[in-house]
């Protein structure tokens, strides 16, 4: 065992390495990471367009959520604009596209919301009931190695193939092999012709979200499942017996022990997916046919991305800014909402307890003038 | 007796029935969910080798014989969008440099946090866990904007050099060191007179192989995968300096998919090999995915 003195000499010799390992990561998190995290909140104060680095304040964020409605007028004006001076033509069409901006953000915020959901909750069940069923010593399910192998296999593959891929699939002509899936079994009638009723998986509104959330589901719930089996695989195992002994059936075990002792990995699974929902581009961005991604779909991600890539010329940074840092406000207090919702309450309840009855022993012994008995 | 035994052996059947009935149900159940999962891999694999006209007539189990018709369709249609081998080369040129990094400066940063006792510790581990939770969405705008300040847009510089700094990499590395890394191996290599980063480079680097092969897997499949930064950064566009994802990317923003036969080949070209890959390595990455329930 060393002494104090070898120890006080060790760290002053080999401290500084410590430093020299970690600097790496430091410089390359600095200045690939942090400065432009800190430049995203820069770049959200300021302007758009050709005036990129003129200081507006809180302008862009009053864009993106403040509602600015067109009246009947305004449209009218806008079409036959001849009629109108310069500089009310030009306030017109900044009103016109605030409105379009304003939109742009609502639709994409929801449809963030909506797609997560939409794959999270088929996502979760269907992992949680697989990967209990398959950590279940009871059940003889043969090939387990295999359907793991399987099941995780959509996860690995390119999302952008996957996209194009799911595209060509649901095409909405007689090519889509889904809508000639759904022929075969009779539910699309006709493929061809004027009188076809093919579903329109690439332009509805809500088939083209169900896609989404279906390839999303498709994707991850392999992933999510075999985390949460080896989070099941990691509660003693004397639990489940001792609850099969007591007369248990499968659902209070579930109910009373896997799911309590699975919360921290869960709650790991929850923000997790969270942050990847909140962060879905490549399949939003890329599950349209052909020109411009699909107002129906797109997610906060693809909005930042299309109004920093607009094009060389006219760059609206500030928009995509300010998007980014309230993406960013949304994240931290979903983050700090889960972790909050399952902090140990248990341990809590004891912490203020114990504190209590400390008080409470001080007072007493306050009341006896200081004495101890 | 034997009125006994019937008493308490039926109901043992019966539960023996139940426990089959289930397990053969949850059996059907998973094999739907592998059709689910394999059907469109496999519509993708017959397509590509089937002819556009063909394609319309629904769907087959055997593939067709246009294979090599497709490829040669796919050189003259897509001929200067899609570059298959330019889009591997290119990924490959990213992917493998960027694992490289990723995997060794997280194992170096674990390694100095863990090792080592300096003032700073414990706060840069926090701070470390703090950024895991910063989603890379968030600071594309910024780091866009700063690169187009220094002009590395158009380079692979941006795409590469980040990898460095991987929080969450370091930290799975930081929790296996702690579990299987002996502090007393450094003191050892102090007193036989290796140096300390000697000491980094040959003893510690070979004994955290199984983590550090497992991250290597996934931050390769990360960055094969990438597409947000590469189509971001790479601005111009030029074809001869695209991933293999954004060349995807473009044949679905061209006007000519009307030969789907073409499309359902080029996107097997960009998938195929991900999943040989995965069919040779799946037991090291179903075991890697495994150990990240157990974070606690």
């Amino acid at each position: 065992m060393a002494s104090a003195a070898q120890r006080r000499i060790k760290s002053i010799s080999y401290a500084k390495y410590g430093y020299i390992f970690i600097l790496p990561f430091f410089l390359v998190y600095f200045f690939f990471q942090l400065w432009p995290l800190i430049n995203t909140f820069i770049v959200s104060f300021q302007g758009n367009g050709s005036n990129t680095g003129e200081w507006v304040g809180l302008e862009n964020f009053q864009h993106l959520l403040k509602k600015v409605t067109l009246t009947a007028e305004d449209r009218a004006n806008l079409r036959n604009s001849a009629k109108l001076t310069d500089d009310e033509y030009l306030a017109l069409s900044n009103k016109a596209l605030r409105a379009g901006i304003h939109q742009d953000f609502v639709t994409a915020f929801k449809n963030t919301l909506i797609l997560w959901f939409g794959n999270f909750i088929p996502q979760l069940l269907l992992s949680l009931s697989l990967a209990v069923w398959f950590t279940d010593a009871k059940l003889k399910i043969p090939g387990k190695g295999f359907f793991k192998v399987v099941m995780y296999m959509p996860n690995i593959i390119t999302a952008a193939s996957v996209a194009v891929l799911f595209m060509s699939m649901c095409s909405e002509s007689k090519y889509g092999a889904v809508n000639q899936l759904l022929h075969s079994l009779g539910i699309v009638k006709e493929l061809d012709g004027p009188q076809r009723d093919t579903i329109k998986f690439l332009t509805g509104v809500w088939p083209a979200r169900i896609v989404i959330m279906f390839i999303q589901t498709w994707m991850w719930f392999g992933n999510t499942m075999i985390m949460l089996m080896s989070g099941i695989m990691g509660i003693n195992p004397s639990l489940f017996e001792a609850a099969s002994i007591d007369g248990a059936n499968s659902g209070q075990v579930f109910r009373k022990i896997t799911l309590p002792l699975l919360s921290p990995i869960m709650v790991y699974t929850l923000v997790t997916s969270m942050m990847g929902g909140l962060q879905m581009f490549d399949i939003p961005f890329l599950y349209h046919q052909g020109g411009s991604p699909n107002k129906d779909v797109s997610t906060v991600a693809v909005f930042i991305y299309g109004h920093f890539h607009t094009g060389q010329m006219y760059q609206n940074y500030g928009y995509s800014g300010a998007a980014s840092v309230l993406l960013f406000i949304v994240t931290l207090c979903l983050g700090f909402i889960t972790f909050y919702l399952n902090r140990d309450v248990d341990a809590i309840a004891k912490k203020k307890q114990r504190k209590r009855i400390a008080k409470q022993a001080k007072a007493q012994s306050k009341q006896f003038g200081g004495l101890s008995i | 007796m034997s009125k006994m035994k019937s008493v308490y052996g039926e109901p043992k059947d019966n539960y023996m029935f139940k426990i089959r009935l289930k397990s053969t149900i949850l059996f059907i159940w998973c094999l739907i969910l592998t059709i689910i999962c394999l059907l469109p891999v496999y519509i993708l694999i017959i397509n590509a080798t089937r002819l556009h006209t063909d394609i319309a007539g629904g769907l087959t189990i055997a593939p067709s014989k246009y294979l090599l018709r497709n490829f040669r369709h796919m050189r003259s249609d897509f001929g200067n969008v899609f570059k298959p081998l330019i889009g591997y080369r290119n990924s490959a040129i990213i992917t493998v440099c960027a694992t490289f990094l990723c995997v060794f400066f997280s194992a170096l940063t674990a390694y100095g946090i863990q090792v080592y006792d300096f003032k700073l510790k414990e706060v840069s581990y926090t701070a470390i866990l703090l950024i895991m939770m910063v989603p890379s969405q968030v600071t594309a705008a910024g780091f866009l904007n700063f690169m187009a300040k220094i002009g590395l847009t158009d380079t692979y510089w941006p795409l590469i050099i980040p990898a460095a700094a991987a929080p969450s990499i370091v930290f799975f590395m930081r929790s296996y060191m702690k579990s299987s890394f002996p502090l007393e191996i450094v003191e050892a290599a102090r007193i036989d007179g290796s140096g300390e980063f000697r000491t980094f480079l040959t003893i510690a680097i070979p004994m955290m192989k199984p983590a550090i092969a497992v991250q290597a897997i996934f931050a390769f499949v990360a960055n094969w995968n990438n597409y947000f930064t590469p189509s971001m950064i790479l601005i111009s566009g030029k074809t001869s300096q695209k991933t293999l994802p954004m060349m995807i990317s473009t044949i679905q923003a061209s006007d000519k998919t009307n030969d789907l036969g073409v499309v359902y080949f080029c996107i097997a070209l960009s998938i195929v090999p991900i999943i040989v890959a995965y069919v040779l390595l799946s037991r090291y990455i179903i075991a890697g995915v495994a150990l990240g329930g157990v974070k606690e």
